[in-house]
């Protein structure tokens, strides 16, 4: 007994300062849509206050991955998820979690900016009210006014917080999304292909923002876009036919990966 | 290359790049062995062509760089393209610098081909530019096969090179001492060795960023020893 803590207490004070401390786990995940399986044995790390990217082509499973990190593949009735996915060490597929309170703490920015046809200001408390996080006005005003500075769009619409979100441009709506996300306060923002529909100034906002966001949120994101993988994120994890077929750190990914298939896809030769 | 690239365009200006880029080579090495030939033979006009041809070289290397920065900006590439491309324009500029490294020599002939010049030590120039030329064709093979072990073994070979230029440099400095009238002729001599042994330097950088090309990882820093003219001292007359 005295010798496990005094070995836990050595491990503690050896434990480097800067070893990544990993917000959510995937163990031997596996996706099944009906008969067919659409992920194998993924074992996947999220680290804390880092961007990963996952890549790979059309159907290799990226999204299907992303979308088991919050459940939202329950909405698909033929979906099976098999395998463990944690988020802080917790069982998110155990039966006693609550989905929407998961969805609170793991949030997700869509492709195409999906704000709700209400005014600026109602997208971004809808969330903080149905989960009760606010109280009155002043609460309100108050969240609204933090999750849209953070999205990097206060300046841009605080003259019309009352006006229509879909009335903004495609880049506005897709930062007002991402203020909506973040207006829970989640810890996990899942972005599946977030820029692939904005222009490229629109693009480039958007990356800054997911830089900036990174300090206080983990951030996992979908991309098609190598280049945008590249400069986004410190992880990348590449999928192909399901498969989890390499992870690491973005600067070897992309300059010296070592899977053949990693180089092939990012080089522009897959067949 | 593994796989041909979806965009086969893209492919197109990688043989582009690589294909210019050996054509260069082939420029370079003319020109060092001719250079040693018309030092050998006193040859000016050989001279002359050698200077003239130096302009082809700088042509390459900006035709190269231009075509790489293009390709780049067209399609980003990455992995194992992009430090094929960065390699190039490395490439490319250590072979206009060994263009650079003839033209002297060239230039040299010219001042120096009514001298007489000791035999002895114009054989040894030979041999220095024989060991010097192997190298520089080695590293270009090397290159269009992406041969990471002939890289490495080449730059092995260097020290072989340095060796014999600091045994020429104790020869031209005795040759010197012994009579004062060879001094311009070794002077011009010496430099012709230094350039050669240069030559070797650029074929040994090149044998570097091939490595790099090939593996995406550098080679160890701990080169094979320099040449150690530096601290060669001539004995004061007695």
């Amino acid at each position: 007994m005295n010798m496990m803590s005094e070995a836990a207490t050595e491990k503690a004070v050896n434990a480097p300062a800067d070893e990544p401390v990993i917000k959510m786990r995937g163990k031997d995940v596996c996706v099944f849509y009906g008969p067919k399986q659409a992920l194998y044995d993924v074992n996947l790390n999220i680290r804390e206050n880092t961007v990963t990217a996952l890549i790979g082509p059309s159907g290799c499973g990226k999204s299907t991955f992303l979308r088991s990190l919050n459940r939202m593949n329950d909405t698909i009735d033929i979906c099976r998820v098999t395998g463990d996915i944690t988020l802080d060490g917790e069982d998110i597929y155990d039966p006693s979690i609550d989905v929407v309170e998961l969805r609170a703490r793991v949030g997700m920015v869509f492709q195409k900016p999906n704000p709700f046809p209400k005014s600026i200001y109602e997208n971004v408390v809808y969330g903080p009210r149905i989960h009760g996080l606010v109280r009155n006005k002043a609460d309100m005003d108050e969240v609204v006014e933090k999750s849209l500075v953070r999205a990097g769009l206060f300046n841009e619409v605080k003259d019309r917080l009352h006006e229509p979100g879909t009335g903004l441009s495609g880049g506005q709506q897709q930062r007002l999304c991402i203020a909506r996300a973040i207006a829970v306060s989640p810890e996990v923002i899942l972005m599946d292909e977030p820029c692939s529909a904005l222009d490229p100034i629109a693009t480039a906002t958007v990356e800054e923002l997911i830089h900036e966001l990174r300090e206080n949120y983990t951030i996992v994101i979908v991309t098609h876009s190598m280049q945008q993988a590249a400069r986004v994120s410190q992880r990348t994890a590449m999928f192909h036919l399901g498969v989890l077929v390499e992870e690491g750190d973005t600067d070897k990914i992309f300059t010296n990966p070592d899977d053949p298939r990693t180089q092939d896809y990012i080089t522009g030769r897959f067949g | 290359m593994s796989e041909p690239h979806t965009v086969t365009a893209y492919d197109d200006e990688l043989r582009w790049l690589s294909r210019r880029l050996s054509e260069m080579g082939g420029i370079a090495e003319g020109m060092v062995a001719d250079s040693l030939t018309a030092l050998i033979n006193a040859d000016t006009g050989l001279a002359q062509r050698v200077i003239s041809e130096d302009l082809l070289l700088d042509q390459g290397e900006r035709e190269i760089y231009e075509k790489a920065v293009l390709v780049i900006a067209k399609r980003q590439p990455m992995a194992s393209d992009l430090r094929e491309i960065i390699g190039s324009i490395r490439i490319a500029s250590d072979l206009e610098r060994v263009g650079d490294l003839g033209k002297n020599i060239a230039k040299r002939v010219i001042s120096i081909h009514t001298m007489p010049q000791p035999k002895k030590l114009v054989r040894g120039l030979e041999h220095l530019s024989e060991l010097a030329l192997t190298q520089l064709k080695e590293v270009l093979d090397a290159f269009s096969s992406h041969s990471s072990e002939q890289a490495n073994s080449i730059r092995e070979r260097d020290e072989e090179i340095d060796a014999i230029y600091t045994s020429l440099f104790r020869e031209l400095l005795t040759y010197m001492m012994e009579d004062p009238r060879n001094i311009s002729a070794c002077t011009h001599l010496l430099f012709c060795a230094k350039n050669i042994e240069r030559i070797g330097d650029h074929a040994t950088n090149i044998a570097e960023t091939v490595f790099y090309v090939a593996t995406g990882q550098q080679m160890s820093v701990d080169r094979p020893k320099d040449d150690e003219s530096a601290s060669v001292v001539a004995d004061p007359v007695k």
